[in-house]
């Protein structure tokens, strides 16, 4: 049986009866949780929420109870919600969907961890470049004040919640949490140091802050409304609900896909329709820009020693982990034979280069280096030895930075090295204008 | 034994394996200082916020294992505590140690990451050492030398940003050099209150600069000079003036207020090239104002005084001390001393007046508005070394009508004064005739126009001394360079005349031998001596004088006493 698309969140979006407006959103049953899970004790929806196994879908896949859970809720400060909407690894645009088609889940959402958090001021925090997407919600967030729920005495319960939708300036790294605080503070986006600023303890404004992503607070009205035990049920342990993978590049059918784990085989053949006619896949980046690539003729090993090749990868969090890879943002790029890897990596490089934030040392020079090399082994000027300084040099990134961007160049780089060496190395040599080395130039002189 | 066991409110910490005792939370950096060993940093300075950004700090850590089930600790098959170090190298000065931390400084990962980071930051730096003023004390220098490949990797054409963009009156920045550790931002942001500075643009591309219609122009702008690790922020006065590695340096003492900043005086061949803050935790941490930098111009200023002279005309020095010797005779003689003299000057103005039977002694009060940061109200820097001496007993006004009247009344018919001028306090030039005046000071003015005899002195950077700040702390300076060919110390003039005076009073000609003499006479400076006294100065009891109302109001480190505050209003 040919795999299938199971829609949860994007149940009503791409139907022709549905808009984004709220009569929409009221009429397939919407707020209902909302009005229900009023009555309930925050303690025990955050409860609900733990159990149903959500994993955060911004990119780390930290569980969202536990998240929750971690937050100060002695220290008298208010306690911030904020909806990370700033959505900018290469290749995921899984969330504008969710914004544009149908903001008034994200705001159901929003409004029942707000509540579940005893949250009184949430945030909307999306990028610069959904223009559209901000009026969209700008206009939800009202509707729903209008209907009383969003605001003051939300249905008469006697809660609070306002929501403030907040455009950014257009950073990559605002999409960091502790960026995206710095930001919506008005400073530059730099990611703060943790310790001491982890967000749940000394967030926005120096107060607790919870900082989830848009497909996550959209899943929170679904596992209330099912509860947690149906929710876990989808999906497998440890991977519990559906998630929406952008597939994009040389591929049949690209877009946004609302699955169920599947494999690798199911989702790329079955769902998306297989490689370009006359066309092989050659490799795959399966978490957005940031994250290791994987080859199509690879064979992996799964912790227990059991090989499995590139069809069988389980799509969904542990199952690309295994890979040795991560799901990230769920951005799943697919190259084919038509593609220069090299090309492939100036390309990633040249955009973490333009998005490093300059903060930290490493990756603020690391990353336009790696743009100079790779564009020269691109257009010419390559040596041989460049591959392996490249490597070396990127490896002194990754891990040393203040946040977990630094990765965003190391990983990049060193799989596609070690993966695509001979084809990078071939790259290098044949474009390589015979300059000269470091150690040639020095027996010059 | 357990650290709660040994009771003394400290933890153990292992720095290379070396057992360290500190305080819980003390920070990484600091710590390893203190013990002698040197973690390189860029962006973090002890008196700013954590940034945590240059990465340089890097350091292996470990803490002792703790079973999750149980929360007991984890242990090795000998007994000792099983030690997990994390994965990934962490700032050190972003770090507070706690309990067992295992730290390693010197490990491959360490040399690594330090490597990598000295890499990265010279591969856009222009390398411009031997035009660069910072060269001889770079950190870039240092650490690459220490720490570095020691040759370069980068074939690539380097990012070109401003060059010489003048941020202020006195701060001119080079772009290229700058490592963006933010220091000066956060200076300016935290310390002087005066947020002008930010980055604009991205990644590698980051600049630094003055917010748009905005410039760098707060009286203590200068210190983002001396905190900025590298060549990127030069003092426009200091610019192309001296390499740093001639200079000799001198701790020394500013002279603008009563706060006694600590400063380091650096000059070559007897000529003073800049004035830098020394750091004092108890005084000035490590900042001065722009303004007391630039004190040291006044000792070549036109009006210093260089000569003796007598009813005139030009005098050898022993001709003069001899003619003052004459005025001392006198048995309507006042004393008008100085608040910027030293204590040792002002022991012995005040030995003087006793012998020569003053009528009056006199301190002219310099009240200037603070800044409530390193500049008190009070521009006398040693008011407090006049009360203890007991050359006062009564806090000093800005003007002198008692003197005046009793010039009027003709029962001061001689002066003696020491480095103010009497116009300004309030005595009129007909008064001013009506009684000889002998004049000791550093600079000309109405006064030693005036004066039968005048004795030339030595500015503070040309002498030793003490001055008592406003928080009755004693801190000393030292001879930075000489002064003036010919010129006599103040103290050997005085102790020649105190000598004349009173003949068994025994040579005080330099410091030493007057500490002596102090630490006897006065309680406050019992078992205190010059050559003993710390660089960071001494804490007197100024309980004696506490009923005072001082002016000066709060400061970085001074609160000003309950009771003066009411006195005050």
């Amino acid at each position: 049986m040919a795999a299938v698309e199971n829609r949860i969140l994007l149940k009503h979006a791409d139907e022709d009866y549905y808009s984004p407006s709220i009569d929409s959103y009221l009429q397939y049953g919407g707020y209902e949780t909302l009005k229900k899970a009023l009555y309930e004790k925050p303690e025990d929806l955050r409860e609900v929420v733990k159990e149903s196994g959500l994993r955060g879908r911004g990119g780390a896949g930290f569980s969202c109870g536990v998240k929750w859970s971690l937050v100060d809720r002695k220290s008298g400060k208010p306690i911030y919600l904020i909806c990370n909407c700033d959505e900018s690894e290469p290749g995921t645009f899984k969330d504008r969907q969710l914004v544009h088609k149908d903001p008034h889940q994200l705001i159901e959402g929003m409004m029942i961890s707000a509540f579940a958090n005893d949250v009184e001021l949430a945030f909307i925090y999306i990028r610069e470049e959904m223009p559209l997407g901000a009026k969209i919600l700008e206009k939800a967030v009202e509707e729903a004040r209008e209907k009383g729920l969003v605001g003051e005495n939300i249905q008469g319960s006697g809660y609070s919640c306002d929501i403030v939708v907040h455009r950014g300036a257009g950073a990559y790294i605002c999409g960091e949490e502790t960026g995206l605080i710095e930001s919506l503070e008005g400073n530059r986006p730099y990611p703060r140091i943790k310790p001491p600023f982890f967000p749940a303890v000394l967030g926005l404004y120096r107060c607790p802050t919870i900082v989830n992503n848009v497909e996550t607070l959209c899943n929170v009205v679904h596992i209330v409304k099912m509860g947690a035990d149906e929710f876990a049920k989808i999906g497998r342990a440890g991977n519990t609900g559906t998630r929406i993978w952008c597939v994009s590049g040389m591929i049949q059918k690209p877009g946004y896909y609302e699955i169920e784990p599947m494999t690798m085989r199911e989702l790329l053949y079955d769902l998306c329709g297989g490689p370009l006619p006359g066309r092989k896949l050659k490799a795959c980046i399966p978490g957005g820009g940031s994250m290791k690539i994987l080859r199509v003729d690879e064979s992996f090993k799964d912790r227990d020693g059991r090989e499995f090749s590139f069809d069988e990868i389980i799509v969904d969090y542990d199952g690309i982990m295994a890979a040795g890879s991560m799901s990230g943002s769920s951005g799943m790029m697919i190259l084919d034979d038509s593609t220069d890897i090299t090309e492939a990596l100036a390309n990633i490089t040249a955009f973490y280069a333009h998005e490093s934030c300059g903060q930290c040392t490493p990756c603020r020079e690391g990353s336009l280096w790696s743009k100079k090399i790779t564009a020269r082994m691109c257009t010419g000027g390559a040596r041989e030895e460049d591959v392996d300084l490249l490597y070396d040099m990127a490896g002194n990134i990754g891990g040393r930075t203040v946040c977990p961007m630094g990765y965003s160049i190391t990983w990049p780089v060193q799989s596609y090295i070690d993966k695509f060496r001979d084809e990078i190395v071939a790259n290098a040599k044949a474009n390589s204008c015979g300059m000269k080395s470091y150690e040639e130039r020095l027996i010059e002189k | 034994m357990s650290d709660e066991q040994k009771g003394d409110g400290l933890i153990s910490v292992f720095i290379d394996g070396n057992e360290v005792r500190c305080k819980p939370g003390t920070n990484l950096v600091d710590l390893v200082d203190s013990v002698g060993k040197e973690i390189p940093h860029y962006c973090y300075h002890p008196k700013l916020s954590v940034s945590g950004n240059c990465r340089m700090c890097l350091v292996e850590l470990g803490m002792p294992g703790k079973d999750r089930a149980t929360g007991k600790p984890m242990l090795n098959n000998d007994g000792t505590p099983k030690v997990m170090f994390f994965p990934n190298p962490a700032i050190a000065c972003g770090t507070r140690t706690s309990p067992g931390m295992r730290i390693r400084t010197q490990s491959e990962m360490v040399k690594k990451c330090r490597e990598g980071v000295m890499e990265f930051l010279l591969i856009n730096h222009p390398l411009d050492c031997p035009i660069c003023d910072q060269a001889g004390e770079c950190r870039l220098q240092e650490f690459s030398t220490e720490y570095g490949k020691g040759y370069s990797r980068f074939i690539e054409q380097k990012v070109v940003k401003p060059k010489r963009t003048v941020l202020g009156p006195r701060v001119m920045l080079d772009d290229e050099r700058c490592v963006l550790c933010s220091r000066c931002i956060r200076f300016c942001k935290e310390v002087a209150d005066d947020d002008v500075l930010g980055f604009v643009d991205r990644g590698s591309y980051s600049t630094l600069t003055c917010y748009p219609g905005k410039q760098l122009e707060n009286n203590y702008s200068l210190n983002t000079v001396d905190i900025c690790p590298v060549g990127a922020l030069t003092s426009l006065d200091f610019r192309f003036k001296m390499r740093v590695w001639f200079l000799k340096e001198t701790p020394s003492i500013c002279t603008e207020s009563s706060v006694g900043v600590n400063t380091m005086v650096a000059s070559r061949e007897g000529k003073i090239y800049r004035i830098t803050p020394r750091r004092n935790d108890e005084v000035n941490d490590t900042w001065m104002s722009d303004s007391g930098r630039i004190l040291y111009k006044e000792i070549e200023d036109e009006n210093r005084l260089t000569g003796y002279a007598s009813q005139g005309a030009f005098s050898p020095p022993d001709a003069a001390i001899l003619q003052v010797q004459k005025y001392f005779e006198s048995e309507k003689i006042a004393f008008v001393g100085s608040g910027g003299n030293s204590v040792e000057e002002l022991y012995l103005f005040n030995r003087l007046s006793r012998a020569a039977k003053s009528v009056g002694n006199y301190l002219v009060s310099h009240i200037q508005e603070g800044d409530e940061l390193l500049i008190s109200n009070d521009a006398n820097p040693n008011t407090r070394g006049a009360l203890s001496v007991g050359f006062i007993e009564s806090l000093p006004e800005t003007e002198l009508p008692d003197l005046a009247s009793r010039i009027d009344s003709g029962d001061v018919d001689t002066v003696i004064v020491y480095n103010e001028d009497l116009i300004v306090a309030g005595i009129s030039s007909e008064q001013l005739a009506k009684v000889d005046i002998v004049y000791f000071g550093t600079h000309s003015n109405a006064t030693s126009e005036a004066a039968s005899v005048v004795v030339p002195t030595l500015s503070v950077f040309e002498k030793a001394g003490t001055f008592i700040n406003q928080q009755f702390r004693l801190q000393k300076f030292l001879q930075a360079v000489p002064g003036p060919d010919g010129l006599i110390d103040d103290l050997v003039s005085f102790s020649q005349l105190l000598n004349h005076v009173e003949p068994d009073s025994g040579p005080l000609e330099t410091v030493e031998p007057i500490w002596a003499e102090l630490s006897k006479e006065v309680s406050q400076f019992n078992d205190l001596s010059f050559n003993t006294l710390s660089p960071e100065g001494a804490q007197l009891d100024g309980a004696a004088f506490q009923h005072l109302p001082f002016c000066e109001g709060k400061t970085l480190h001074y609160e000003p006493a309950a009771e003066t505050v009411e006195a005050g209003t």
